[in-house]
């Protein structure tokens, strides 16, 4: 009974390695508030001397990132609007419409999981400036519009769904569409959501595909440029830094925000 | 899934002959299905094709290649930059894919158990796996910076000599590999975990009353029955190795000497650097094929020894 009231020795296992884990972190922010003086020390301080927002002032006025950040939010969000009501469709279809070729076509693009996109991606490239399409934003956006994973994730979300109500549905005379986009839908709420955060969590941190296709620097995701401004600004940290934790933000948050469905996505996804 | 679809089938039997209601149910399904299946299917499939007809080409991305028949994978053979890159690659698996699957469990086995405070250290091993490489590469490159770094400015506090680290042709890959379990571990612990929560008490504690010890308990009863997340992490984790590339181009840029060329980063530099597309193919279909045989070879061996017990 005593016992009860203390805290768990496991804390002093767990703590620290925890604290390992996201220090890094901490001490990003802390340098981004740093000087370049102090940063240029060795060994660097942990600890700013005072708060100096010279990093973010050189970051987001000495370059084009707030373009950039721009140019992520309008390419991440087109993505997961699209998987969600793209792979939304096609997992509902896959689970519950009894179509020609359904089973042969949900295993082959099961099966393109498998294919690093190392392979294709010269391909895809030659696709793009083909067409004229090479550095522009929709280049960024059209390959991802639809996901292996969110089918695959969203066709095992609907072969749990309860059809009664569907059923109800098309008994008061709605059509498939009607039924899909009114009655399933609202209900797959959850489920849809934890594509979206998933889906975003990807599209914002593809590094690779952004760096391959897009040439000018005004249409850069700030992962790619990011990485050139660190490049051209080695000596400055506390700005590369400032830049990094404005690059995490996003994602921390929407990890953050939705991380319950984010691990049911993802632990579910393995299940299935 | 049968079952729901013939059960919707027979309820609308009442409304519409059978063969009009097939031929709708095949309309609205692909309707429903097809542009996401189209997308995934003509950007992979045909870029597959694609690309081992460019193997076998001196494509230049620019003009259309000249056939050069096996001349790229015959060059590969002797070329130094690629085993190197081999090497790299193997150290990083040899390396990474035992550490994430015994560390993933240990942390899994102590996070499953009623401490206060579980959720926010599961959200901080999941935090480095959330943020992006680029992030993750252009911290731990400052951190890890032989000159100006955090790493080497402790050392030195310590009274230990500074090490070269990213700038030391045989400490770069090490460096690497424990930013990128950094980055990698937490999703081993996540998806540990949530096998770990679906043993029943019962099985651990008819195991406690035979009189099996912690150590055996874990070696009998959670070891094996986790057995499916440890195979499903395994294939996982090797295909997460063979494609690693933005910590690499975040950090080294494959350097130095080429001690970090990896055979993702590789593939990268030959086709949109260097312009030899062909010869990039060609290396991209080895690893395409590398992956499959590992993959293949995992499975078979997971299902021997599952046999086995």
């Amino acid at each position: 009974m005593r016992r009860r009231r203390l805290p768990s020795g496991w804390h002093l296992v767990l703590a620290p390695m925890s604290l390992v884990t996201v220090l890094p972190f901490v001490w990003m922010v802390l340098s981004s508030l740093m000087t370049q003086a102090e940063l240029n020390r060795f060994p660097p301080p942990i600890w700013p001397d005072a708060v100096d927002l010279g990093g973010y002032q050189r970051v987001l006025e000495g370059s084009n990132f707030p373009r950039w950040f721009l140019n992520s939010v309008l390419v991440s969000g087109a993505i997961v609007v699209a998987q969600v009501v793209l792979c939304g469709m096609a997992g509902y279809a896959f689970a519950r419409i009894r179509f020609v070729g359904s089973r042969l076509v949900l295993v082959l693009v099961i099966a393109t999981a498998l294919i690093p996109f190392q392979l294709t991606v010269i391909p895809t490239f030659l696709i793009f400036n083909k067409v004229g399409l090479t550095d522009t934003l929709g280049a960024l956006i059209v390959p991802q519009l639809s996901s292996a994973v969110g089918i695959y994730l969203m066709t095992s979300f609907f072969q749990s769904f309860p059809k009664e109500l569907e059923e109800a549905g098309r008994i008061d005379g709605c059509s498939r569409f009607a039924v899909f986009f009114r009655v399933v839908l609202p209900v797959a709420k959850p489920a849809l959501a934890a594509l979206a955060v998933i889906t975003f969590i990807t599209a914002w941190n593809d590094l690779f595909w952004p760096l391959v296709v897009i040439n000018s620097e005004a249409k850069y995701t700030v992962q790619v440029g990011l990485t050139t401004f660190q490049g051209q600004h080695r000596a400055d940290w506390p700005a590369v830094m400032a830049g990094t934790v404005l690059t995490t933000l996003p994602v921390l948050g929407v990890f953050l925000f939705g991380q319950r469905r984010f691990i049911q996505a993802l632990t579910g996804a393995v299940k299935g | 899934m049968t079952s729901t679809a013939t059960a919707l089938s027979r309820a609308s039997r009442h409304t519409a002959p059978p063969d009009r209601r097939k031929l709708a149910d095949n309309i609205t399904g692909w309707t429903f299905a097809g542009p996401a299946t189209l997308i995934i299917l003509g950007f992979s499939l045909v870029p597959m094709a694609w690309a081992l007809a460019l193997s076998f080409t001196d494509s230049d991305l620019m003009s259309p290649g000249r056939d050069v028949g096996l001349e790229n994978y015959r060059a590969l053979v002797a070329d130094p930059v690629f085993h190197q890159a081999l090497r790299n690659t193997a150290l990083l698996l040899f390396l990474y894919l035992p550490a994430s699957l015994v560390a993933g469990l240990a942390v899994a086995v102590l996070l499953n158990r009623k401490v206060r405070g579980i959720g926010f250290y599961r959200t901080c091993f999941l935090v480095p796996y959330v943020a992006s490489a680029t992030a993750a590469g252009l911290l731990m490159g400052y951190i890890f910076d032989r000159d100006f770094g955090l790493f080497n400015g402790m050392l030195v506090k310590l009274g230990l000599p500074a090490q070269g680290l990213l700038s030391s042709p045989s400490q770069a890959m090490l460096v690497l590999t424990v930013i990128f379990f950094w980055t990698r571990f937490g999703f081993s612990v996540v998806i540990y975990l949530a096998a770990l929560q679906e043993i029943s008490k019962e099985v651990v504690e008819a195991a406690a009353i035979d009189g099996a010890g912690r150590w055996a308990t874990f070696r009998h009863v959670i070891v094996p029955s986790v057995r499916h997340m440890t195979v499903f992490l395994a294939v996982w984790g090797m295909i997460d190795v063979l494609q690693f590339f933005d910590l690499v181009m975040t950090t080294t840029k494959g350097g130095p000497a080429n001690a970090t060329v990896t055979i993702v980063y590789y593939v990268w530099q030959l086709a949109f650097t260097y312009f030899t597309a062909g010869y990039g193919a060609a290396v991209a279909y080895v690893l395409f094929a590398g992956t499959l045989v590992l993959i293949v070879a995992g499975l078979l061996l997971a299902r021997r020894r599952g046999a086995m017990r």
